[in-house]
């Protein structure tokens, strides 16, 4: 089951670029939040504090308090623990070249010392069926190469080999934007089935996207929240001026 | 009008490329003809399972030098290619930008350069002379050291050819860097790393020079690691420079045996490694 998201005065630095100032927000257990706002806002940095993949850059540095349950994942943990309980899925598909597809989804137990066939063999045939591949991989599952799947299809084993370890969270860097308009569509009713059983964030370019994916959003700017609220209300009544001159298309 | 135009240069470019082809591949071509002329003629079984004759005698074989240089190829990769792994997967992976890396990337490259008789000279007085005598062991280790910065830099150059975004995924799953280093960043760039190693390989197979102050060479059947051992460059360059015309042949055919050797080994490591290897993975 998914768990809820408390974020206090998180501050994130590139070096000495103050990329995130400042965020306040909670996000909801189960839900899908989906955060939006132009390029370099700081939505990218933010989602990437919630796993600590921003401190895997020398330069970058964070301040603050994030809570994924009741785990302060800052003070109470090792970043490898944190990463296993919130699963991420990037931008372009990343499948391990070198993998065979059930190596790929099997990868992060596998890695993890985990090695009962049997229960690898349901793992994978579980999280593909979540991510739903399973019926257009079954044949050649260790006979094919993750790389070798078509691009929608390589995001979709991410989304399993991100599933397979059973986080509670799952961040999604604009999973869809690499990908054509099938694919997508095939991304978001994903969306929608997973965020029965996880807490989804998820960042995002596409307006319609968030506003047809997510329950809440938040719109960032300049490495600031400015607006976080039902999608409903951001995208027809936004209290700030900034948010709606935004979501109208007059700048970004 | 134009179009023409376009046409001859495209002419002109593509004749030039293709010349510039054919410079490369000839001497390659010229050279294996050359010695299949000359040395096949004096290959026979003898040659694969005698030791060499005295001078006089008719017949007589390389047997010895090629199980010697084996021995020696097998010493020297034993050290060269994990050592130069193990520093290129340091240059590349966790000594980024640091003090030690740049150093040690400076010492591999000095040492890529350093003339391979300096390296038997140095393995002699390193090795030779505190023991008191010429050694096969001595003569892996002088080849192996000269493997060292070829694998390694191959491999540092190879690993960071890997997409960073294939390390974050590791990353991102929990995995603990070392473990996704070695099981993800190496494997994926493993094709790359064998190749760098088969160069450094076939490039100190060939090698004369570091062997002459420390393998020796030996005109009797011996594998003991603590006496001189025979290989096949060695005896090559003594059968070449004497007087005998048979000595002669048979260091064509030595020449012959050891470039096919090469081949051979090279072929076989990456038929090996590509076994397994999955239907579209790149």
């Amino acid at each position: 089951m998914g768990v809820g998201i408390e974020v206090t005065d998180l501050n994130a630095w590139y070096g000495t670029n103050h990329t995130l100032q400042d965020i306040n927000l909670k996000i909801p257990a189960n839900q899908a939040t989906a955060l939006i706002g132009p390029s370099g806002c700081g939505k990218s940095t933010f989602v990437r504090c919630l796993n600590r993949m921003h401190e895997t850059n020398p330069i970058a540095r964070v301040t603050g308090t994030v809570l994924i349950g009741d785990l302060d994942i800052y003070n109470d943990a090792k970043p490898v623990e944190i990463r296993r309980r919130v699963g991420m899925v990037f931008q372009r598909p990343n499948p391990f070249p070198t993998m065979s597809i059930y190596d790929n989804v099997a990868s992060g137990l596998k890695l993890n010392g985990y090695t009962n066939h049997r229960v690898l063999d349901e793992i994978v045939e579980k999280s593909l069926k979540n991510s739903a591949l399973w019926d257009e991989v079954k044949d050649d599952l260790k006979k094919k190469s993750g790389a070798s799947l078509s691009g929608g299809q390589q995001q979709r084993l991410c989304i399993a080999r991100a599933l397979a370890v059973d986080p509670e969270v799952l961040l999604m860097d604009e999973p869809a934007s690499a990908l054509d308009p099938v694919s997508t569509s095939k991304i978001e009713d994903l969306i929608f089935q997973l965020k029965s059983q996880y807490t989804i964030v998820i960042v995002t370019h596409n307006m319609q996207q968030a506003a047809r994916v997510a329950e809440k959003t938040g719109f960032f700017l300049n490495g600031r929240m400015v607006e976080f609220d039902s999608t409903h209300k951001i995208f027809t009544n936004p209290t700030d001026k900034r948010t709606e001159d935004y979501i109208t298309g007059r700048f970004g | 009008m134009r179009s023409k135009v376009r046409a001859v240069t495209d002419g002109a470019v593509t004749a030039l490329a293709v010349l510039a082809t054919l410079l490369v591949v000839t001497p390659l071509v010229a050279i294996f003809v050359y010695l299949i002329y000359k040395g096949a003629s004096s290959l026979n079984l003898a040659f694969f399972t005698q030791i060499p004759k005295p001078v006089g005698e008719a017949g007589g074989g390389m047997a010895n030098a090629i199980v010697g240089s084996g021995v020696l190829l097998g010493i020297a990769s034993l050290i060269g290619v994990p050592v130069g792994i193990g520093g290129g997967i340091y240059l590349a992976e966790f000594g980024r930008g640091t003090k030690l890396a740049n150093a040690i990337r400076f010492t591999a490259d000095v040492l890529n350069g350093v003339p391979s008789i300096v390296m038997g000279i140095a393995a002699y007085s390193l090795i030779v002379l505190p023991q008191g005598h010429f050694s096969a062991f001595s003569g892996g280790v002088a080849l192996g050291i000269m493997m060292i910065p070829t694998v390694c830099r191959t491999s540092e150059e190879m690993l960071l050819m890997v997409p960073h975004a294939v390390r974050e995924a590791a990353l991102g799953l929990g995995v603990p860097n070392w473990r996704s280093v070695l099981s993800i960043t190496v494997k994926t760039a493993s094709p790359g790393i064998i190749t760098g190693c088969m160069l450094a390989f076939a490039r100190v197979a060939g090698e004369t020079a570091p062997l002459i102050f420390t393998a020796l060479g030996n005109a009797f059947w011996s594998t003991s690691l603590k006496e001189p051992i025979a290989a096949l460059p060695l005896q090559i360059y003594v059968y070449a420079i004497s007087p005998y015309d048979e000595w002669h042949r048979l260091a064509w055919a030595g020449a012959l045996v050891l470039i096919a050797l090469i081949v051979i080994a090279v072929s076989l490591v990456r038929y090996v490694t590509s076994r397994g290897v999955l239907k579209g993975a790149s």
